[in-house]
């Protein structure tokens, strides 16, 4: 007869956890490759930085490494909401309002990397 | 052995006086940590955003955040976000050592964290030498 959910003790978050390490290796990554792109050309002009951006792989790459960030940025921002913000209606309204702005910077993402240009 | 199974060693104060706790190097590497992946979230995407759309929009929006870059107080701000960026990414590279059960012996964890303090603040100097 289970009477009580166990709410700790299982592998509740185990994926977030494993998300967060594989989101922090492809976003290192990234790093590393502008960083190349950057010390290869000396710094950046318009003219590169727009041919850089105009490549579909790189832009993929771009919103694989936004994606990633803004998952990364959730599973961190849930758990310092976890341990500091104890009361439950405070922390879920926190945590909606972390979720939203999550959502509209992948918006504003899509919108810089495939958006019409004004 | 558990931890509750575990003899005590010495007597531990048990208080949270934020001022008179002394952290372990590993202990300030992970509140920093903390503290940057904070700053990051809160400020450091949408200004990565936004100067994403600036730098891109046309040849004038890039030539003005350019001259944006170019003020010396915007240059402090920036150069707090790559202390920031580099912490994270240098304790991060840690902490993966760690789960990979690399140097987890205390005085390997403690060295390590040396290592990401002063390599972070290493890097930011370059960045602000790249600045300037």
């Amino acid at each position: 007869m289970v009477t009580r959910r166990q709410t700790v003790g299982a592998h509740y978050g185990l994926k977030d956890w494993l998300l967060q390490r594989a989101t922090a290796v492809l976003m290192a990554l990234y790093t590393l490759l502008l960083l190349a792109v950057a010390l290869w050309n000396g710094g950046f002009s318009y003219p590169l930085w727009k041919a850089l951006f105009a490549q579909g792989a790189f832009r993929v790459a771009t919103f694989l490494f936004m994606v990633a960030l803004l998952y990364h940025a959730w599973i961190g921002v849930r758990d310092i909401f976890m341990d500091y913000i104890k009361p439950v209606g405070l922390r879920l309204a926190l945590q909606a309002a972390a979720v939203s702005v999550l959502l509209l910077y992948l918006g504003w993402t899509i919108q810089l990397l495939w958006g019409v240009k004004a | 052995m558990s931890a509750t199974e575990r003899p005590m060693l010495k007597p531990r104060p048990v208080y949270l006086d934020l001022p008179r706790i002394r952290l372990p190097l590993p202990g300030i590497v992970s509140i920093l940590h903390r503290v940057s992946g904070a700053a990051l979230f809160l400020f450091g995407i949408p200004l990565l955003l936004a100067g994403a759309g600036m730098s891109l929009a046309s040849p004038e929006s890039f030539a003005a955040m350019t001259a944006w870059v170019a003020n010396p107080l915007v240059k402090l701000v920036l150069l707090g976000f790559a202390w920031a960026y580099l912490h994270h990414f240098c304790a991060g590279i840690r902490y993966l050592l760690l789960d990979l059960h690399q140097g987890i012996e205390l005085p390997a964890a403690r060295r390590s964290s040396v290592v990401v303090l002063v390599a972070s603040v290493a890097l930011t100097l370059i960045v602000g030498v790249r600045l300037w």
